[in-house]
């Protein structure tokens, strides 16, 4: 299990730290030695991470999160609040930038780090007013002729009460509908999880990619065992059933690729990703430069209404 | 007994065109006069003529079976169950089964509406004997590789009689043509895999072809867990085509009925122009017990049904079963004539 692995690199992590603040002497040296060669052997064996071990690290709170994103890739960010309705959604961070020198509209599901930070963005759990201040920001984005980069990481919408009388349903419905019809580039990058419909309402997109450890599924892995065996303390058997991982959604065609990741999850070498992200935006973008804005809608569609076509005519034979 | 004159009128009426195209074609006539039978027999032959995806294709059988007493998918008229008697879910007295269908599982008693197939709807909603349905054949799919679901699917089919929780076709409501959609709940509470959002998808392509608005009525769990991440895909891909349904004109009209919860309800269900709701039905994104347990309350009485949903401006008007045709034929033929500036 990553889980014991990555708690017991956290410890190591704590004690080199204590080990290093105090006064240098031979004694420390040798054991910080020691914890490092520990935590090496540690890592390598984070090498094979199964489905449940990664829904571990894709939750991870040290995993980069929206701003990390935001300030690595992008410059002269201008964050835009609001859904102009009555209401500011935290749970959405998004804005306008600059990616190499062009501007772009930029936006994701924002979880916090730490309990205060959750709290206060609702744990990356938007309501109705979260998706219409995206969709808001994308129509803008139409309208201004500026791309789209969407990062998703989100356990679902959230389902409360106020959520309901909003029309949680509705906003969602709505985001799903006019984002496929958006006549400028949209890439969305699922970086931690992506759960239900809840994530997929910012993730119509051109071109849609994972990070390496990244999962998107229908529902948690939780809620699915719960639904379907009235018991939500089998998820790791879910995690193994639903085929949640970068890898299996690139097999189903869902996903355009993957983003590599570090040994032991995104948080070890976070500079790493953004360089991988940084790349692939280029390429994207330089693609999607060569499409008429008809052709970027059209291509859009076609993406979602023939995701399955190869797997149908796969089960016609 | 009125209903089945008129489905022995229209045969009558088939037969005789029969008839008489054939006769026609061989003369090498067109068949315009033949205004005393229904215009999409007439239509059809103009179409032969080479006016394909004008918008005014009429030669239905390429993409619908035929109408009618020959038609061996019977899909719009339903068996005849066994059961004598039906327990109303509302106030749990027993009523005949003959009286619970006269009234379309609309309770006697008390009024509630029970749940009713997706055939026993379709054939309450359309003119007797002008439903074609939709031909869109969907293979099995297993993508989770999922214990016993093929099983399940199977067993399923042969119970209802549908090959999914959709029923799709092509039917006149007073008299004005329309692609229905009918979800029934009888069938894995409905949910949507692969072969409802591509049955869907592919009804809104067809609608827009033959230039029909289209109505559906939906009712679902939601998104279909067995088929994993592609049924969570299959809400994007129906919401792109209600979109394009709409941007190139075409009326869509959703009928929400109990319950229509998860993915269907955050999809096509909520991009309808004309919105309307049975009494009483369940309608919202999460379910009710999910949001207990996350808020920790209990929930207000009425909240998330249709009542509520109308409160809060999410549903045009509330129709009761019993309306709903001269509802829906109201709002089709609103839509008929689109004739401003005059
Ligand atoms: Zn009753």
């Amino acid at each position: 299990m990553i889980r014991d692995i990555d708690e017991r690199i956290q410890d190591i992590d704590k004690e080199i730290e204590t080990e290093s603040s105090k006064e240098s002497d031979y004694a420390a040296d040798v054991k910080i030695k020691e914890l490092k060669s520990e935590r090496k052997k540690l890592l390598k064996q984070c090498s094979n991470p199964t489905p449940a071990d990664k829904v571990y690290l894709a939750r991870h709170k040290n995993r980069p999160k929206v701003d990390d994103y935001i300030n690595a890739l992008f410059d002269d960010f201008f964050v835009q609040r609001g859904d102009a309705l009555g209401r500011e959604d935290k749970s959405i961070l998004g804005g306008i930038a600059t990616f190499h020198g062009v501007p772009v509209t930029v936006l994701g599901h924002r979880k916090g780090r730490n309990i205060n930070e959750n709290m206060e963005y609702n744990f990356g759990m938007p309501e109705p007013q979260g998706y219409r201040k995206a969709m808001r920001m994308m129509k803008q984005a139409e309208k201004f002729d500026r791309p789209i980069i969407t990062f998703i990481d989100t356990p679902g919408a959230y389902p409360g009460l106020e959520a309901e009388e909003n029309g949680q349903a509705n906003a969602i419905a709505k985001n799903l509908a006019e984002m496929s019809a958006l006549k400028v580039p949209v890439i969305a990058i699922v970086t931690g999880e992506g759960s239900s419909g809840g994530a997929l309402a910012i993730g119509v997109a051109n071109s849609v990619y994972m990070l390496e450890n990244a999962v998107y599924s229908v529902l948690s892995p939780e809620g699915f065992a719960s639904i379907l065996w009235k018991d939500s303390s089998r998820s790791a058997e879910a995690c193994d059933l639903m085929k949640l991982t970068a890898q299996d959604l690139k097999r189903f065609h869902v996903i355009d690729g993957i983003i590599p990741e570090p040994l032991g999850g995104a948080h070890h070498n976070p500079q790493k990703v953004y360089r991988e992200l940084d790349n692939m935006l280029v390429a994207e973008l330089t693609k999607y430069k060569k499409m008429s804005p008809n052709e970027l809608a059209r291509n859009r569609y076609e993406k979602f209404r023939h995701m399955d076509a190869a797997i149908i005519a796969k089960a016609k034979k | 007994m009125r209903d089945k004159e008129q489905l022995y009128v229209n045969h009558w009426y088939e037969d005789l065109y029969n008839c008489f195209s054939h006769f026609l074609q061989k003369i090498g006539s067109g068949v315009k006069t033949m205004s005393i039978f229904n215009r999409t027999k007439a239509e059809q032959s103009e179409d032969s003529a080479g006016s394909k995806h004008s918008g005014h294709i009429s030669d239905y059988s390429e993409d619908f079976e035929t109408a009618g007493k020959d038609n061996k998918d019977k899909s719009e008229i339903p068996e005849d169950s066994v059961v004598e008697t039906i327990t109303c879910s509302a106030c749990k007295k027993e009523i005949p089964a003959e009286q619970m269908r006269k009234c379309l599982c609309v309770c006697p008693e008390c009024g509630a509406h029970n749940k009713i197939s997706a055939k026993r709807r379709m054939h309450s909603l359309v003119d007797p004997g002008t439903f074609r349905k939709l031909k869109c054949p969907v293979p099995f799919v297993d993508p989770l590789a999922y214990p016993d679901y093929k099983d399940k699917i199977e067993g399923l089919q042969d119970k209802t009689g549908l090959d999914e929780a959709v029923l799709l076709g092509m039917g006149e409501i007073e008299g004005h043509k329309a692609m229905i959609g009918v979800m029934g709940s009888e069938f894995l509470m409905a949910s949507m895999g692969i072969a409802v959002g591509e049955k869907i998808t592919h009804a809104f392509e067809i609608a827009d072809k033959y230039k029909l608005p289209f109505i559906m009525f939906t009712a679902s769990g939601g998104a279909r867990m067995q088929e994993g991440i592609l049924s969570l895909m299959q809400m994007a891909k129906t919401s792109a085509a209600a979109q394009r349904f709409g941007e190139r004109g075409g009326l869509y009209v959703v009928a929400l009925t109990h319950p229509t919860t998860g993915g269907v309800s955050a999809s096509f269900a909520m991009l309808g122009d004309i919105t309307i709701a049975e009494p009483d039905a369940l309608i919202g994104f999460a379910g009710p017990r999910v949001i207990e347990q996350t808020i920790g309350q209990k929930l207000p009485a009425g909240f998330q049904r249709a009542e509520f949903q109308e409160e809060h401006g999410f549903v045009d008007q509330i129709v009761p079963r019993a309306e709903m045709r001269e509802v829906l034929s109201q709002i089709l033929r609103l839509h008929e004539k689109r004739r401003w500036p005059l």
